[in-house]
């Protein structure tokens, strides 16, 4: 059994849907009208774009093709992280913590399933590693955004609450401590929730793609299964450490709080 | 440890350099117009902000502790107080030696969640809790901003009362004039041009 292959016609079908929804923002004000249409074009822009680079790079499957594709995903998601921030750190830190973050989650979470649980020849075989990685990329991007937004939107509005801690004799460690907790707990439920429904009120993306495209439930429920652990576990170590080292500058050697340090 | 508070050619944000010694178990008064930077200077000296200058309690050197260890040595009073517990008592070091009823509070007030609380009552609080600390300096800045007559009183015999057990230099922002007057051994105030004069006008060293 093959998949039923979509013709752009039935593409257009579904782009009507989109662009009833434009229309209808329009009439109603809501803002979005120029939004969505421009998230849609991009979508299909650059869906259509990685569908060729990964034709080409399934075709030749070079390490050092595919280290370049992973980390342009790296920095894009990074960026990505930087701009849903209404106040993020200045200067290279604002860039620096998501994306490091999610290199040390993402990136070695990929590498170690693909080498000790995958285990295909060769490890870095691109039908999985970009796929993975992409996945891995897409949601501890999304939580470690969460956490920072929350750790400087959180430490603007109560900075008086902080320094008045520190102004008692708190270290910095300790007037962050609740808010640093926080910011880590709000990164996290998002995946954590998808786990809890998962297979009962959703069906994952992935596996939905997978039976559609004709593999035994069990093996994509398998591979779900999978994905999910490694996704919960990556956005937790990502946010965690994306968070603590945010948490950090936000304070100074003299344990100052140094809002200076936000835009 | 402990003994005269020092500001040595402290400096922050066009204010100073201001050098002024509070001596130990005294108040010094320190007045201006709103908006002048008081409670900047006071921030000063307890290392809240990047500034110019050197800070001593006796002859220990502000360098020589971290910020926390120094912050409760040179305890400040801000001029709202924050509280992050939902109980009252949780802000305290030592809950069971507290005696609110120095400040007119009943002696259940600690057990009272912190939303109970009225601006008032706060602010006794704080000052409560500041003293739990016992810092060997005390640095307030409006410290009976929201109290009525009578308890503004009793505010400050408690602050007197424990600079004179604990020979602790105290520096005092407030408006009243008259309030500093009452409390303080000399009044400074800091004037636009961000100098300190002395009551009668002539600028302090």
């Amino acid at each position: 059994m093959s998949v039923a292959a979509l013709s752009p016609m039935d593409l257009c079908m579904a782009a009507l849907l989109v662009i009833i929804l434009a229309a209808l923002s329009f009439r109603m004000n809501l803002g979005l009208a120029r939004q969505i249409i421009v998230a849609a074009l991009r979508t299909t822009l650059q869906l259509l774009l990685v569908g060729m680079v990964l034709k080409t790079l399934f075709d030749h499957a070079h390490l050092l093709l595919l280290g370049g594709i992973a980390l342009f995903m790296v920095t894009m998601a990074g960026w990505e992280v930087m701009s849903r921030q209404t106040r993020r750190l200045k200067g290279p830190w604002g860039f620096a913590t998501g994306t490091a973050a999610m290199v040390v989650s993402s990136f070695s979470i990929t590498c170690l399933v693909l080498t000790t649980v995958i285990r295909i020849d060769p490890w870095y075989a691109p039908q999985y590693a970009i796929p993975l990685l992409g996945m891995m990329l897409g949601n501890t991007m999304t939580g470690i955004a969460i956490g920072m937004e929350r750790l400087t939107s959180t430490a603007w509005r109560d900075s008086d609450m902080i320094e008045g801690r520190l102004l008692l004799g708190q270290s910095w460690q300790e007037a962050i401590c609740a808010i640093r907790k926080e910011s880590i707990r709000s990164a996290m439920i998002p995946t954590l929730n998808a786990m809890a429904v998962a297979g009962i009120v959703s069906l994952p993306g992935m596996m939905t793609g997978q039976i559609l495209a004709g593999s035994p439930p069990m093996e994509a429920v398998k591979y779900q299964i999978l994905i999910m652990f490694i996704i919960s576990s990556g956005t937790g170590f990502g946010a965690i450490l994306a968070v603590s080292v945010g948490a950090r500058r936000l304070f100074d050697h003299r344990d100052r709080l140094r809002l200076d340090r936000l835009t | 440890m402990g003994g005269d508070l020092i500001l040595d050619a402290l400096a922050i944000r066009g204010i100073g350099p201001i050098s002024l010694t509070v001596p130990a178990g005294t108040c010094l008064g320190l007045s201006g117009p709103s908006g002048i930077g008081k409670s900047s200077l006071l921030r000063a000296v307890v290392d809240m902000e990047p500034h110019e200058g050197r800070v001593s309690l006796g002859t220990s050197r502000r360098e020589a502790f971290t910020a926390p260890q120094w912050r409760r040595m040179v305890g400040m009073l801000p001029s709202e107080s924050m509280w992050w517990d939902d109980e009252v008592s949780a802000h305290f070091l030592a809950p069971e030696k507290v005696r609110p009823d120095l400040l007119g509070l009943p002696e259940a007030v600690l057990s009272w969640p912190v939303k109970r609380l009225s601006s008032g009552e706060r602010q006794r609080l704080s000052v409560l809790r500041l003293l739990d600390r016992e810092p060997l300096a005390l640095i307030l800045d409006e410290p009976t901003a929201n109290l009525d007559e009578v308890t503004t009183r009793q505010v400050e015999s408690l602050i007197l009362d424990y600079a004179e057990a604990h020979t602790a230099p105290v520096l005092w922002v407030s408006h009243g004039r008259e309030q500093l007057q009452r409390v303080s051994r000399r009044v400074v105030t800091l004037n636009v041009m961000g100098r300190l004069c002395d009551t009668d006008g002539e600028v302090c060293p």
